[in-house]
């Protein structure tokens, strides 16, 4: 699956009332160490197929969800089980790590 | 000024690097600044070649001699930022601009996180190691900045047109000269971090407190991991992951020797430099560089 842009518009819809695992990606255009986060993001979506939804949000777009989600410093990593944050990571991380934490 | 290959640390994995990239024909600076953790060694004994043990002193400077011996350039200036460009890196120091092809990060095992109650719990959550990365969710706000050298000058420089305060927090240090109309300076010696969900409170051993919004960690001089995190580089636990060619996630960015965590031994840091050093001659002769 491709990377979803996620949006306070289609948060509650694609994010909280989600079937599955979904992970988020918090990031900016001008953020240096989040373009390099990106192509990550857009291996584990390709490796994770259907059983988990990964998203992006841009936090100057929205940044109520930036808010609702205490990020604070970007790239910041949130996996979300039933709308409740199962973990977060702060920094740029090694797709395996993130994988793991996903099973 | 340009180079190929820009190292920053001089002890044996940057050094070691060095020595294949020189003679390799890349034009090869390495810049240090800090003591490194082979010159505080007393005696060697594990290390090969010398029967009688070697000082860590002493092969640590013999090091540096052969590297400029071979045509290598080797000046102590703070590095204080490495950016992205387009075709390879920035980098400032204390003293100079230069830009480089390939950059090889080797440090060591830098220590500056400091010792201050809560700065782990709060990372992510007020706490930063990254002004420029994340001076945008400090919005004319109040943030302070712990440190007192280059880099925390350097560090305040990217947040002053963003906080609506600045208080550089030398914790114990001597004050920098550094004037600016919203930024301030305290002395004081640091004892802990308070907040409910975030950073709320700095409480210094005098038992004073001042209210923040954010913490921004500059003390001593910046790490390899420090530059790996602001670039964009994958690491865990504050050590740079790598792969077999010690490459990072970053086209032509390179870690080697302690800095990337697993054996802290001179015999596994130059092996890790001759590697890096290797494999940079070949990333610019992919680049057509050379």
């Amino acid at each position: 699956m491709s990377v979803l842009k996620v949006t306070s518009e289609n948060y509650e819809e694609e994010v909280l009332k989600a079937d599955q695992t979904v992970l988020l990606d918090f990031y900016a255009d001008w953020c240096g160490p989040c373009k390099m986060m990106s192509p990550i993001m857009d291996q584990i979506a390709e490796e994770v197929g259907n059983n988990v939804k990964v998203g992006k949000v841009n936090v100057d777009e929205n940044q109520n969800l930036a808010m609702k989600y205490s990020v604070m410093s970007i790239p910041t990593i949130v996996i979300i089980k039933n709308g409740k944050v199962e973990k977060t990571f702060v920094g740029v991380r090694d797709k395996k790590e993130i994988i793991d934490a996903l099973n | 000024m340009e180079y190929d290959v820009i190292i920053v640390g001089a002890g044996p994995a940057g050094t070691s690097a060095s020595l294949y990239t020189i003679r390799g024909n890349l034009k090869t600076l390495i810049l240090y600044e800090d003591k490194s953790g082979l010159e505080k060694t007393d005696k060697i004994e594990n290390y090969y070649g010398f029967e009688n043990g070697v000082s860590g002193k002493e092969l640590y400077e013999t090091g540096i001699k052969q590297a400029q011996k071979l045509g290598g350039e080797v000046r102590k200036e703070e590095v204080i930022k490495v950016e992205k460009i387009a075709d390879g890196f920035f980098i400032q120091t204390s003293q100079a601009k230069y830009k480089a092809k390939v950059v090889i990060l080797a440090t060591g095992n830098k220590k500056n996180k400091p010792q201050i109650i809560g700065i782990e719990k709060f990372e992510g959550k007020g706490v930063s190691y990254c002004a420029i990365c994340d001076g945008f969710f400090y919005r004319n706000r109040n943030v302070v900045v712990v440190g007192s050298g280059d880099y925390a000058i350097s560090e305040t420089n990217d947040l002053i047109n963003m906080a609506k305060h600045i208080t550089i927090l030398t914790n114990g240090e001597k004050a920098p000269e550094f004037r600016a109309d919203n930024v301030k300076i305290n002395t004081k010696n640091i004892k802990e971090i308070h907040g409910q969900e975030k950073v709320e409170e700095v409480e210094f051993k005098d038992g004073s407190k001042i209210k923040t919004d954010g913490l921004f960690v500059a003390q001593g001089v910046a790490g390899s991991a420090n530059f790996a995190k602001k670039l964009g580089a994958i690491t865990k636990q504050d050590k740079i992951v790598v792969n077999h060619h010690m490459e990072t996630n970053i086209k032509g960015l390179y870690a080697c020797g302690d800095c990337t965590g697993g054996l802290l031994q001179i015999a596994k840091a130059v092996h890790e430099g001759a590697i890096a050093g290797l494999q940079a001659i070949k990333y610019i002769k992919l680049m057509g560089g050379n």
